[in-house]
């Protein structure tokens, strides 16, 4: 999808550092020159053309609660269906299918670790397939944020 | 979840005059965030409005959570994906033990890497401890991002394995606290 300057240049100024003020999409509007409803009303079509997931935090994991990745290999003709039993056990908020013999991998995130545990052990016990566990032991880059280049999207 | 347990609560707003119900409040906006900001003109004011909480102290709140580091980034959250980038690698090494920081600090200064992150092997079965995600508009770009990463910081030795995404089945943001 194809964005103007003006949506690109949004998204390059505000993906970090959100004013925290009265009137925040003022603030934004200001400094890219356009009224604050136009402003508003971009970033309601940026989420609904799903550009955007959404406006706001993201928390970090460590802190904000338990979370890990986690995979299982699933017989290639049931991916789907083991997809769609995963992504209905509470507190999953990525699923991907990748290639790979562990063919489908998820983050379960949990309130604490105990329930966390418990959510994995019952979701192996539905999919009857073993999960690897992998949670995180060092971040060393966690900035969801990047540069978006531009020039190379097609 | 009783979130007067949680010490990062109780020590969240000291300066904000707490009411007996100052918690809930909290652990009502943290639910209402992780949703994301409403797009209207005082949007903390309809938090605020949404969690029993006054304006000031939602952005009061939010500072604080920042300043923490419970939130780690405050800003627009893009779906690369839409945007065209197409593909997207997770690229898991086996690097021995005492080079894994190096190896993953090298790795996260480099531009094409979104994540770097240490995870425990699982014996044969898993033999990875480094993991990194290189993001890019076609496969192609993504293996040759990869090479140069190999290449310019002189990994050829560690073995590695690339797992090209081939469906999303759900992208979303965390939602830790319970939204039943």
């Amino acid at each position: 999808m194809r964005l103007d300057a003006t949506d690109q240049q949004l998204i390059n100024f505000f993906q970090r550092d959100l004013p925290v003020c009265e009137r925040p999409y003022e603030a934004m509007s200001r400094q890219l020159g356009i009224a604050e409803d136009e402003l508003i009303q971009r970033l309601q079509s940026l989420q609904d053309n799903q550009v955007l997931s959404r406006v706001g935090p993201v928390f970090e994991h460590s802190q904000a609660g338990a979370s890990l990745l986690a995979a299982v290999a699933a017989p290639h003709e049931q991916l789907d269906l083991v997809a769609a039993r995963i992504n209905r056990a509470p507190g999953v908020n990525h699923n991907y299918a990748r290639e790979h013999t562990y063919n489908l991998w998820f983050v379960m995130t949990a309130p604490d670790e105990e329930t966390l545990d418990e959510r994995l052990d019952e979701l192996e016990h539905q999919l009857r397939l073993p999960i690897l566990r992998l949670p995180m032991v060092q971040a060393y880059h966690i900035d969801l944020s990047f540069e978006i280049d531009w020039e190379a999207l097609p | 979840m009783n979130l007067s347990d949680v010490p990062e609560y109780q020590a969240a707003i000291p300066d904000i005059a707490a009411g007996p119900d100052n918690t809930e409040g909290l652990l009502r906006l943290r639910r209402q965030l992780e949703l994301g900001l409403p797009l209207t003109p005082r949007p903390y004011a309809k938090l605020a409005e949404m969690s029993g909480l006054s304006e000031q102290q939602v952005m009061i709140a939010i500072r604080q959570w920042q300043t923490q580091g419970l939130i780690k980034r405050f800003g627009l959250v893009v779906r690369h994906r839409t945007l065209g980038y197409a593909a997207n690698a997770m690229v898991v090494w086996d690097v021995p033990d005492d080079q894994v920081q190096d190896v993953g600090q090298t790795m996260a200064g480099t531009a094409c890497v979104t994540l770097c992150y240490q995870r425990p092997r699982r014996g044969l079965d898993w033999p990875y401890n480094l993991f990194c995600m290189i993001h890019g508009t076609d496969r192609q770009r993504v293996l040759s991002q990869l090479q140069s990463l190999i290449t310019d910081n002189g990994l050829q030795h560690i073995p590695h394995a690339v797992l090209f995404s081939t469906k999303a089945y759900r992208q979303r943001g965390g939602r830790y606290v319970s939204h039943s």
